[in-house]
């Protein structure tokens, strides 16, 4: 076994933002009937985190639950538990129609921390990124410049993007040239 | 001669000089310029030349719809053509040229347009270079290209220096321009506690309001507007943004800005241009209005403004064009341009007023200043060339017998007002004809509407036909009212303002001056500047059957190039439709697109430039390649190594050199891109059952088989292995093209056709690095690696296992693309890297050789295998390449399975797949053409098949190809002919698609 590496092995911009490429990051995807009852209870029993409604975000301890659509869910804990987590999820599931597959290694993630991040991200996504609009607890599916994303904000200035392993470069230079200093819009 | 008067100037500070170059000429201006007021204080009234008849011009107006003050600006990396000099604000060290003249501006050789604009009439173009043909491309055009035209086009291999970049905004209630109108409108959204975004195009809010004048709420109006700014900067929901254009309104409430952040101050950091890309819920287009030209003979003549630019360029910028200035107008507003000189100390030798009875309250103020006002009189003629030195004097009611000429250096001319209805056009709001104010306005009844049928954009002040201040500010009130309640707020009653200013006689309808002007008269009345189209070219046009509004300004270039026609359009169709005897709304006009002023690439392009320009999809080894002499080959948005160049190598050697490495010893692929999309239920095995042409759902765990996907119309759309998991879970591979495009292929289906299907899926292509080891040594080096057994008897052909190699959590797939013994090996991404320098490293003594796509290419073109995208193009069948094999017989459906019933899919003359050998061992050209006897109805020889796949293969030291023929397989040992590009044919020979190995024995071990 080797040391797994993550995109960009913890890449780090300081600009009108911090942006840092935030290294590995346990992800499973989570695909069944979010309101069949077996499910939630089984995806709450191992992840002791209630589920997130429609665009919601719930954190806990080491884990947190993403909605991604309204048949999948997004689980994010630490990298090295993800078989166990998997394992876990599969139990309890049983003969629940379910989909539980680890994607760790499919992704990337980011932050983007500062009182400038909401800023940065409206550079490049469609997304209403002001504070009215825009709080923890709320994720986005959208689009960075030309790469499908999602962003959420762990708390007011920290913002998490995901995005695929392969276009981490792109995100990674995206988000640098968003932050340069001297840019900022002036409106949040 | 225009100059700088000595004091005046609301927007200048004469204390800041500032230096810039015109032509090469160094000239000075003052602080808050622009460059056409900063040209006019130097005395450069000429500033270019017009596009066809290259006659002197010099600016019209004095802001966004100057049509003649073009200039190319900066240089070097900053250079740009057209820019308008009344709206580039002066900096220091600014360096422009006119254009559109050769050799120079004083002295221009396509001058002599002008005295052969009889013979150049409207759709010139069209009638005479028509024939003969040939003359048009090496004679006409390279004439005409080099005497019309704007400004220079940027040097092709000079790149931007500037930045640019994109910002989504999203907002309650979006008001464009920040005059009068949209300050009150604001203002009054504002006040209901919504989101409000106020945009202005200029560097100065409030408008025109404070070289017109009057009074609001017992204040100059410039005291309300800076009081009004203040409020609005204090409110928490309101942003205010100048030098801010709101460039185009599209569907749902979209709406285009465009920021010009550093244009006046390039040295400042940051981006040039922003696009603001903005959703809002409600619109308020308060963009006032532009002030018209008249038709009268020589109205072009530099030193010939409109009366509104000419007073603008006096209160704003203290400069003058000249120090006696006829007035000309239909309408009270050009009083003001009267007035205003007189009060600067400047002469108006008359006001030349085409109404029999003149004006009201501003006529009775001009004559008490003394000022000559005739009436009913118009301008027969402007007379100089190169700038004013006097007008004729005709009756507006006659053909233009000269009754007195008035020697004067400017001529300041008005035909009305005309609501800027643009951005409430660009979305589908209409227009109606006011009769009474002459002009087009808004039809409230139609407006622009959104997904509910309700109106999003809505009307304000001037651009709502509400010209005086009054009504302006009462307008906007209303729509900002209206607008806060449409995005859901409750408006507080605002008070609404108390506004004083001069009532205005009614206007009397111009559109040619003297209404019955001769024909020379009519041939020098300019409509159209920029594109040089006059009164007699829209008559010429209407008389030769061009009755659309639409097709006349094709026809005659009228409001077309940078401007759009926006002094000309109004002017022009109410030509149109006194010549074909219509009323003005029966004609109509043109169709206002976005942008409203032309807007930068740049800005357009934002951020999209350089490193990411576009996303480029790197493998977990992309840094491996890199650093081992990669010679990169784009596939969709991903990079994979073409092949690995070493020194001394070329390309071909190159792959020459993997191909055998691979076939002798052990060869090593990137197949990561490969997509790999998990399917999983209990109906999984009936959805791919539907999926693929044979069967899936019969695959026993731990075994893997290749299977064909068609679209519903049978044709062949992705290929690849399926390997089944466990009961209820398979994986899929598609091609590396194939992975977003097939599971979004199976969402659909999931999700619109068979959603009573039990199926998830999910596309994990990215979470795998998958590394091909190939070759005859491929076993030795997994058992050296350990911990597996990848033996023939435990992991035979077809079969896939999971376990830990050499420490690395994998799943090995025993498959092959190239013939040999191969295994897929898949391991997270995270340890790609590792585990590829471990093969390396430990496959050293084999020789272990990375290959790349063109090595992968030929290996499965010896073994015959099809390639998706070569062999396939969209239009053929699994029939037609020997595939019948892998279409099932026994299921009741598939995709494509009605499809390939079709009598044309059936078809026996259908090209099939076959082997290609040349004669002379050479290389087929790709994409060649077996050539038949005879020819078709348009002289081409007919055809029998077509190239799909060529190569020297390395292994067999020859030409292979693969290719689709008429009867191909009933026709082995047949020789064709195919073509080449230089137009002669090879001879090839038709054989079995299978050059190498046809027992496949070398992978069965």
């Amino acid at each position: 076994m080797s040391e797994p590496v993550s995109a960009l092995n913890r890449a780090t911009f300081d600009g009108l933002a911090h942006v840092q490429e935030a290294g590995l990051q346990g992800m499973i995807t989570l695909r069944g009937t979010v309101l069949d009852e077996g499910f939630a209870k089984a995806v709450s029993d191992v992840t002791g985190l209630a589920l997130p409604g429609q665009r919601g975000v719930v954190s806990g301890g080491d884990s947190t639950l993403v909605w991604m659509s309204p048949d999948e869910l997004l689980l994010l804990c630490p990298h090295g538990d993800t078989s166990d987590r998997v394992a876990k999820l599969t139990a309890a599931l049983g003969d629940t129609h379910a989909l539980v597959v680890d994607v760790s290694d499919a992704r990337a993630i980011f932050t983007l921390s500062g009182p400038q991040l909401r800023e940065v991200v409206a550079k490049l996504a469609p997304v209403d990124m002001s504070p009215a609009a825009f709080q923890p607890g709320t994720v986005r599916r959208t689009r960075f410049a030309q790469v499908a994303a999602a962003v959420w904000l762990s708390d007011a200035e920290t913002a998490q993007i995901i995005c695929f392993r392969s276009v981490a470069p792109y995100m990674f230079a995206l988000l640098c040239n968003a932050a340069t200093p001297g840019t900022a819009v002036g409106i949040f | 001669m225009s100059t700088r008067l000595a004091t005046g100037g609301r927007l200048t500070d004469r204390s800041k000089q500032v230096k810039f170059q015109f032509n090469g000429q160094h000239m000075r201006g003052v602080a808050g310029d622009t460059l056409a007021s900063a040209l006019l204080a130097n005395g450069q009234l000429m500033m270019g030349r017009s596009f066809k008849y290259h006659r002197p011009r010099g600016p019209v107006a004095s802001g966004a719809e100057e049509p003649n003050a073009l200039v190319n600006l900066g240089k070097g990396a900053r250079f740009e053509p057209n820019q308008r000099a009344t709206t580039t604000e002066l900096f220091d060290g600014l360096t422009a040229s006119s254009q559109n003249h050769w050799p120079s501006l004083q002295f221009d050789i396509g001058g002599i347009n002008t005295h052969l604009s009889r013979v150049l009439p409207a759709g010139f173009y069209y009638k005479m270079f028509i024939h003969p043909r040939p003359l048009w491309k090496h004679v006409y055009e390279p004439f005409i290209r080099r005497s019309a035209g704007l400004g220079a086009a940027p040097d092709a291999e000079t790149v931007d220096g500037d930045t640019y970049e994109h910002f989504y905004a999203f907002t309650d209630v979006l008001v464009l321009g920040g005059g009068v109108a949209g300050l009150q409108a604001a203002l009054t959204a504002a006040s209901s506690g919504a989101q409000v975004l106020l945009l202005e195009q200029n560097a100065h809010w409030g408008g025109r309001t404070p070289v017109d004048g009057g009074e609001i709420d017992g204040k100059p109006a410039a005291v309300w507007i800076s009081d009004t700014v203040q409020a609005l900067e204090a409110m928490e929901n309101v942003t205010l943004r100048l030098r801010t254009m709101g460039a185009g309104v599209y569907d749902h409430g979209y709406v285009l800005g465009y920021e010009r952040l550093t244009d006046h101050a390039p040295e400042t950091p940051g981006p040039r241009h922003r696009l603001w890309r903005i959703r809002a819920q409600q619109i308020v287009t308060a963009t006032g209005a532009i002030e018209r030209p008249l038709s009268f003979a020589g109205n072009d003549v530099p030193g010939v403004l409109l009366a509104s630019a000419v007073r603008d360029y006096v209160v704003n910028y203290g400069v003058s064009i000249g120090d006696r200035t006829v007035v000309v107008t239909n309408n009270d507003d050009a009083y003001r341009t009267a007035i205003c000189l007189h009060e600067h100390g400047l002469t108006v030798p008359a006001i030349i007023d085409a109404r029999q009875n003149g004006g009201g309250a501003l006529m009775a103020q001009a004559e008490a200043l003394g000022i000559k006002v005739l009436k009913g009189r118009a301008i027969a003629k402007v007379k100089g060339s190169r700038k004013v030195t006097g007008v004729a004097i005709c009756a507006q009611a006659g053909e233009g017998g000269v009754l007195d000429v008035i020697p004067c250096d400017a001529v300041a001319m008005s035909g009305g007002w005309s609501p800027v209805v643009h951005l409430w056009s660009h979305c589908g709001g209409k227009l109606t004809w006011d009769d009474t104010n002459v002009f087009f306005r808004p039809d409230l009844a139609k407006a622009p509407t959104s997904h509910d049928g309700a109106p999003f954009v809505i009307p304000a002040g001037a651009a709502n036909g509400h010209m005086h201040l009054g009504a302006t500010l009462t307008d906007a009130t209303t729509a900002g009212s209206s607008a806060a309640s449409a995005a859901g707020h409750q408006p507080r009653s605002t008070v609404l303002p108390k506004a004083v200013a001069e009532a205005e006689a009614a206007i009397m309808a111009v559109w040619l001056m003297p209404q019955g002007a001769t024909v020379a008269l009519r041939s020098k009345a300019w409509l159209d500047f920029q594109n040089d189209v006059k009164v007699s070219d829209i008559q010429l046009a209407a008389q030769e059957g061009y009755e659309s509004v639409e097709h006349a300004k094709r026809y005659t270039t009228l409001g077309m190039a940078t401007d759009q026609g926006k002094l000309s359009n109004i002017n022009g169709l109410a030509t149109l439709s006194a010549a074909l005897g219509e009323a003005i709304p029966a004609v109509g006009t043109t169709t206002f697109r976005p942008p409203y002023t032309p807007i930068s690439m740049g800005s357009i392009a934002g951020q999209a430039r350089g490193e990411i320009f576009q996303p480029v999809r790197q493998t977990p080894l992309h840094s491996w390649h890199e650093a081992h002499d990669v010679n990169w080959e784009p596939v969709g948005q991903w990079r994979r190594p073409y092949s690995f160049v070493r020194a001394g190598e070329t390309v071909e050697q190159s792959v020459h050199r993997e191909v055998t490495a691979t076939r002798d010893s052990l060869g090593l692929l990137d197949a990561s891109t490969l997509g790999k999309i998990i399917v999983k239920g209990p109906d999984a095995g009936k959805f791919l059952d539907m999926l693929y042409t044979n069967m899936m759902s019969t695959l026993p765990v731990g075994k893997c088989r290749y299977g064909l996907m068609c679209t519903e119309n049978g044709f062949l759309m992705d290929d690849g292995v399926v390997a089944r998991m466990s009961d209820d879970t398979w994986l899929c591979h598609t091609t590396t093209g194939g992975a977003e495009r097939i599971h979004a292929h199976m969402e659909e289906w999931l999700q619109t056709e068979w959603w009573d299907y039990k199926v998830w899926c999910a596309n994990v292509t990215e979470h795998y690095a998958q590394i091909a080891v190939v070759g005859p040594n491929a076993r030795k080096l997994l058992e050296k690696l350990g911990g597996m057994d990848v033996s023939r008897e435990t992991l035979p052909f077809m079969q896939w296992v999971e376990g830990t190699l050499g420490g690395f959590p994998v799943r090995i797939f025993r498959i092959s693309f190239s013939g040999e013994l191969s295994y897929e090996i898949a391991v997270p991404a995270s340890q790609g890297l590792a585990l590829w320098s471990r093969l390396h490293a430990d496959g050293a003594e084999w020789n272990a050789t990375p290959y790349g796509t063109e090595a992968l290419h030929i290996m499965r073109a010896e073994k015959g295998f099809i390639m998706i995208g070569d062999e396939t193009d969209g239009t053929v069948i699994p029939q037609d390449l020997g595939l019948s094999l892998a279409i099932s017989k026994k299921k009741a459906d598939y995709l494509g399975k009605r499809a390939h019933a079709r009598s044309h899919m059936t078809d026996p003359a259908r090209w099939q797949l076959v082997g290609l050998e040349t004669v002379d061992g050479s290389v087929l050209q790709d994409g060649a053409l077996a050539v038949a006897a005879g020819k078709n109805l348009n002289q081409q020889r007919h055809t029998q098949g077509r190239v799909t796949s060529t190569y020297h293969s390395p292994t067999l030291n020859k030409g292979i190809a693969m290719g689709l023929v008429l009867n191909g397989p009933d026709r082995m040992g047949e020789v064709l002919d195919f073509t080449k590009l230089d137009g002669t044919t090879v001879k090839a020979t038709i054989v079995s698609p299978v050059f190498f190995d046809p027992e496949g024995e070398k992978q069965n071990v």
